[in-house]
């Protein structure tokens, strides 16, 4: 604008009004306030996990099992040890079952059904099956596989109400993942006269790899910390069991038991098994995240 | 997923495939020897690198084929793209596509690589006649008529997760088509793109930290490590600067006695300095083919003349 002739007319148009500077702040204090309100829970959360779980956290917290007599003050209670096998099992087959079948869903999906009107169904399916609580799927592998084969609980049949859990979860991911790869790399792959599976599997999954990596594990999260599917599947029991036709304790299970119960000490010990899930979940996502850097670079 | 490896499918696929299209070449009659080099192993290819890519020492490369398109026509839906052309692309010549954005010539290249296909709803008509052979003919396998005709798009993409030195060995290793010292394909591709004095002592550094010029050569190093015939260019320059966008052109000029080249291109003065031969299209159906000096100088059609004078487009 003109640098000479009357200053103040030209110089007031570029001044900011103070009127705006004050809907500034107020909206930037609005908003980090929300943000610091949001942080609170979750600095509680990690801040009690901390403050009670390593209290109850010793080598034979890990070496040993529930003993299941909590009557009394001085009664060893035990440890968590079969609880944490028990996660690791059941969580280990139900990502074996969800995880490469959720994959396989996802490329099919944006690799080869895109726009096809039976993709769109499979869609619509796994939105609806994203938001069915998760007892609903408890409950359906109960009805199926315990009453309907008239057996009792046992770990597999928790690891496929998990699997079921996990399916959507991965599918949806993976599919959002695959549809950030950009077209043109496909399209780069498949005009040098590659083959439609070498291009997915040479150049589309390396580079959606990372991303998937952060999906799958948000699925195998989500399935570690659930209650509700396993307490009417795998059942709640004291002792380490490797056989998975076998009723089977998990960490959630183990929390849940013990959280009801009127003893101190029991209390404390749900503390402690709630810091060991969030460790492993935690542990887990670490070394995820560097087989995937890993991979990306090799 | 690792680079390497390669599932018993690899080898089935190619022995399915080669005869195939070695049946359908040997049993046109029209087809010129050059046809079925298709088919030739990719080993034979010759491909020892020139200490700087001499022009001298290309023309001993196989030479391009040449492209007609018979009665080509190109749909999205039911909306026609490509409206019926007929074009003839001479081997080891650059020809030039021009005309106004959305006038069907990115898709008409697109047919002819059959890239077009791989858009959902999208679908040809017509012949596209490699030499003697129909590509669109039902018993050509697809993924043989790619390795045959490269391409080079609009914006540079290498592969993201990939080095440069695998970038340019993707062709190879991506078609199984690997025979021989892949170190020395990739050499010699790079110094065909002009690319090798740059990045020679960075093989292993990702592809994506490249200039935008350098990227752009990377990936027509790529497209030249499979040994293509003919290479498509979709406007390959939009996304450069000038020097990067002169680099790419005097490259072009070397590139053509071993291939034969067809680019789409919105700047004029490029087609001005690279074709030989030029095309104007225009809503989807060709106007005007010729020398590149004619197209621009003494242009038959009125709106040719209009066009290339600036008068719309």
């Amino acid at each position: 604008m003109s640098a000479h002739g009357a200053s103040a007319q030209p110089l007031s148009r570029f001044a900011v009004s103070p009127e705006r500077r004050r809907r500034d702040a107020l909206a930037r204090t609005a908003i980090l306030g929300a943000t610091i309100l949001a942080l609170i829970p979750l600095v509680l959360i990690v801040y009690y996990l901390l403050h009670k779980g390593l209290g109850s956290w010793s080598t034979s917290f890990f070496t040993t099992d529930p003993t299941g007599d909590t009557f009394f003050k001085n009664s060893n209670i035990g440890g968590i040890k079969s609880a944490i096998l028990g996660t690791l099992e059941i969580v280990a087959i139900a990502s074996a079952m969800a995880i490469p079948v959720g994959i396989c869903v996802a490329i099919w999906l944006v690799e080869y059904g895109r726009g096809s009107r039976f993709a769109s169904i499979v869609r619509f399916a796994v939105d609806v099956l994203t938001g069915v609580p998760s007892i609903v799927f408890g409950l359906f592998i109960y009805i199926v596989l315990v009453v309907g084969t008239g057996s009792t609980y046992a770990g597999y049949k928790g690891s496929c109400a998990l699997a079921l859990l996990m399916l959507p979860v991965v599918i949806r991911s993976a599919e959002v993942i695959l549809l950030l790869v950009p077209s043109g790399l496909r399209e780069s792959a498949l005009a040098l006269g590659a083959p439609r599976w070498r291009v997915i599997f040479r150049v589309v999954l390396p580079t959606a790899l990372p991303g998937m990596v952060t999906g799958v594990l948000l699925a195998v999260a989500r399935a570690g910390g659930e209650t509700a599917p396993l307490l009417f599947t795998a059942g709640a029991t004291l002792k380490t069991n490797f056989d998975l036709g076998q009723f089977m304790n998990s960490l959630p299970v183990q929390i849940y038991s013990d959280v009801t119960s009127p003893t101190t000490s029991v209390e404390h010990r749900a503390w402690g098994a709630a810091l060991a899930l969030v460790s492993i979940i935690l542990l887990l996502n670490v070394v995820a995240r560097l087989a995937s850097r890993r991979s990306r670079l090799g | 997923m690792t680079i390497e490896g390669s599932g018993p499918e690899v080898t089935d696929r190619e022995h399915e495939s080669s005869p195939e299209l070695g049946d359908q070449a040997g049993a046109d009659a029209g087809v010129s020897p050059s046809a079925s080099r298709i088919t030739r192993p990719a080993g034979s290819e010759p491909s020892a690198p020139s200490p700087n890519g001499a022009p001298g020492h290309e023309a001993e490369q196989t030479p391009g084929l040449s492209i007609s398109l018979e009665q080509l026509r190109a749909f999205y839906g039911s909306n026609e793209a490509v409206r019926g052309v007929d074009l003839e692309f001479r081997a080891n010549e650059v020809t030039a596509i021009i005309g106004p954005s959305g006038c069907g010539k990115s898709t008409l290249i697109r047919c002819i690589n059959r890239m077009h296909e791989e858009i959902p709803g999208a679908q040809a008509e017509g012949r596209v006649m490699l030499e003697g052979l129909d590509v669109y003919d039902p018993s050509v396998d697809v993924v043989a008529v790619r390795r045959a005709i490269g391409m080079v798009f609009q914006k540079p993409n290498p592969f993201p997760t990939m080095s440069i030195f695998d970038n340019v060995a993707a062709g190879p290793r991506l078609t199984s088509s690997r025979r021989g010292d892949l170190r020395q394909t990739v050499e010699s591709a790079l110094r065909s793109a002009g690319l090798w004095d740059e990045v020679a002592d960075r093989l292993d550094e990702p592809g994506a930290g490249l200039s935008g010029g350098q990227q752009q050569r990377l990936c027509i190093a790529r497209s030249l490590a499979v040994d293509p015939d003919v290479i498509l260019m979709d406007e390959p320059c939009s996304a450069l600067d000038p020097i990067a966008t002169l680099k790419i052109e005097e490259l072009i000029d070397q590139l053509k006695r071993r291939v034969t080249i067809v680019i789409v291109t919105h700047n004029m003065q490029q087609a001005a300095r690279v074709a030989d031969r030029t095309a104007f299209m225009l809503d989807g159906r060709l106007v005007e083919v010729g020398p590149t000096q004619g197209i621009f100088t003494t242009p038959k059609d009125p709106r040719t003349e209009e066009y290339v004078t600036g008068k719309f487009g």
